[in-house]
């Protein structure tokens, strides 16, 4: 885990890091980061946490406690990541352990939003090409430098090109997705808009 | 892609603007906030200098971290109070509706929306919490959002998002007796999957739904989000209409007739195009009870833990980890699983319908002896007609402990856990690994009156033998 957290700011466009996998399916949220670190007023302590009871649970064999993968920045998953919980505390807790991007073959929606939003690109690849990463990378450490403009990875051994939702990819290429600052922009629009709705007027 | 469903129109009806990379900037109508996942937005507002654009249109309340056998004040647990402290300071601050414990109106937020008349059809509402495909029952377009989500509804009351697309699912028929909302939604998930909803708004429609009271709508599309789903809803009707009639906060007078005829003209068209079309007969529906570590992993009562053999291969893999986890064979019959707690409550059956349902199930019977049972209604209000009827006594007589509304343990963020491996049965909506306060603790999801059958006969229980 790194000791210092420095949030992503602005334009993402290449992230380079060291691989960790996670296996399996349909991880929730609340395993991500437990619901008892959720009492809380900020994100600053959740790193230290993140899949706390998984990890007790496995006593020093987690992914997230070999000593292989400190210091790992690009998270490998399965099916269905995510799910469950709306709490942003999951991917808050997963940044600040250290992970900067994720690989799996599919997340839950809410969780992908929440990923999007803190600057975590979310990137999909079929089942057997995540199975074939994650066996090659359990056995060594694979080292990936993606190309977020051209959604392609490459590292020592091969090179692969990733999925990533279009409108995602243009967020994080132009700084968007950290979206307040464009939404204040169309601030005369959503006046508008606001006076336009028909059941503003029906009270309180 | 859908056209002139419910979605749509209520999408489009929000649209602000296109965002270039393909997103819409939706316009929030109403978002409703409570302490566990507001104050970073409000931190993060204060870091930006910003402000709330239009705090008439947010509404907050306290539920996920108090504690449901002593509410005064200062909480017991520091950071409990610290979060309620902060909330009640950020209300303060930006001029925000506050119902707080001691109100009147303090509840589980997606309980208290409802009741108070806030959520109505055709709105666009957003929260901090999975849970808000609930109002979708309203034919309002309800969705869980993060914490930057919430800064950005405070900062701008609209949100970037892809339009999602529409299924719909439509149950024929009608549901059995003994067999409720829960059982069918659990159904659903088990056929469809946990994460079949992803990308998708599921609209509920069919004359098993058409026959649901609003309360029970509400248990069908709070659990939206646990089949994938992040928005859930069913087409408004004389139902929802009566529901909203009246309540504190429902629109009066001329404002009433000027709603009733917009939001009678609110409703899938008859001609309408849907992404994708599933259907189900709600009569084959038996009381449904989940066995593993997600709320897919369900079967009937009457039958056994499914094998290895009998799961397709995507879903192999989890329900190793959940034999393993549960301490189920494969093959072995759910009905008569003994149980330690039963735990009536949640945002999904905690309102005065599942209360009484319960209490039914309950009257002149006893808790089995090993059983810690308690109820925790969703609210200050459904306690309130609780108490009105009677039903706390029948709990209370039973051997349920009543207590003060609040989440409790739907996620054990307050002191109610379970301990060890406990298994509980719960009428809440997630049975994730530790969900319920202890790491290794069990999790087995029903309706309300089959937690109060787990509860008499100390074990998993067929309700319809207690019920004529």
């Amino acid at each position: 885990m790194k000791s210092e957290f420095t949030p992503p700011i602005g334009k993402i466009s290449q992230i380079r890091g060291k691989c960790i996998s996670l296996i399996g399916n349909d991880i929730d949220t609340d395993r991500i980061i437990p619901a008892r670190f959720l009492k809380c007023v900020n994100f600053d302590s959740l790193g230290k946490s993140v899949f706390e009871d998984d990890r007790k649970t496995l006593k020093g064999s987690h992914p997230f406690d070999l000593k292989e993968n400190q210091n790992s920045s690009i998270l490998i998953v399965n099916s269905n990541f995510g799910c469950g919980s709306s709490r942003e505390h999951a991917p808050q807790a997963l940044i600040r352990w250290g992970i900067r991007a994720i690989i799996g073959e599919s997340f839950a929606e809410i969780f992908y939003s929440n990923c999007l939003a803190i600057g975590i690109p979310c990137f999909t690849l079929p089942k057997k090409s995540i199975q074939n990463i994650q066996k090659y990378n359990i056995s060594r450490n694979l080292f990936l430098e993606i190309d977020l403009k051209n959604s392609a990875a490459k590292s020592e051994d091969f090179n692969f090109i990733l999925e990533i939702k279009e409108s995602s990819k243009k967020m994080f290429l132009s700084g968007e997705w950290d979206a307040t600052a464009k939404l204040l922009e169309n601030y005369s629009l959503v006046e508008k808009k606001f006076k336009q709705l028909p059941y503003i007027k029906f009270g309180k | 892609m859908s056209k002139d469903t419910l979605f749509d129109k209520v999408w489009d009806l929000h649209k602000v603007a296109s965002l270039s990379g393909g997103s819409d900037q939706i316009f929030i109508g109403l978002h409703l906030i409570h302490e566990v996942t507001s104050p970073q937005a409000f931190g993060a507002l204060k870091d930006r200098n910003l402000k709330v654009k239009f705090p008439s249109r947010t509404v907050a309340t306290v539920d996920h971290i108090v504690p449901t056998d002593n509410q005064s004040r200062p909480f017991k647990d520091n950071l409990a109070e610290q979060m309620i402290e902060t909330l009640e300071k950020n209300c303060l601050q930006h001029k925000i509706r506050f119902f707080n414990i001691g109100s009147g109106n303090q509840g589980i937020v997606h309980v208290v929306a409802p009741e108070l008349g806030l959520t109505q059809p055709g709105m666009t509402i957003a929260c901090g919490d999975s849970h808000t495909s609930t109002h979708g029952a309203f034919g309002s377009i309800a969705f869980g959002i993060g914490t930057s989500q919430v800064r950005d509804v405070l900062a701008t009351q609209t949100i970037a998002m892809n339009k999602l697309k529409v299924r719909q699912i439509w149950c024929e028929n009608k549901l059995s007796h003994g067999v409720y909302a829960k059982d069918l939604v659990l159904h659903i998930i088990n056929e469809l999957g946990v994460k079949a909803g992803v990308g998708f708004a599921y609209e509920f429609a069919g004359p098993a739904i058409n026959a649901l009271s609003m309360e029970e709508r509400m248990t069908i599309c709070n659990m939206s989000i646990e089949g994938g789903a992040r928005c859930g809803y069913v087409n408004p009707d004389e139902k929802t209409f009566n529901y909203i009639k009246n309540k504190l906060c429902a629109p009066k007078n001329e404002n009433w007739d000027e709603a009733l005829i917009w939001w009678q003209s609110l409703k899938s068209d008859a001609n309408s195009i849907y992404d994708d079309v599933v259907k189900f007969d709600a009569s084959n529906v038996e009381p449904t009870v989940t066995w593993g570590i997600t709320p897919g992993q369900s079967i009937g009562i009457n039958q056994q833990v499914p094998l290895l053999e009998e799961l397709s291969p995507n879903d192999q893999f989890v329900a190793k980890e959940a034999y393993e986890y549960m301490g189920f064979e494969p093959g072995q019959s759910i009905k008569n699983t003994p149980v330690d707690v039963c735990f009536i409550g949640s945002c999904t059956n905690g309102r005065i319908s599942d209360l009484r349902v319960a209490a039914k199930v309950l009257k002149d019977k006893k808790v089995s002896s090993n059983i810690k049972a308690f109820v925790v209604p969703g609210s200050e209000k459904v306690a309130t007609e609780a108490k009105q009827e009677g039903l706390d006594k029948i709990f209370k007589d039973s051997g349920f402990q009543w207590r003060e509304p609040g989440c409790s343990m739907c996620l054990a963020m307050n002191s109610d856990k379970l301990i060890g491996n406990q298994v509980s049965a719960s009428s809440s909506n997630r049975n994730f690994k530790g969900r319920q306060g202890s790491p290794n603790g069990r999790t087995l999801l029903m309706s309300p009156a089959m937690v109060a059958a787990a509860a008499i006969n100390g074990k998993v229980s067929d309700v319809r033998e207690f019920i004529n």
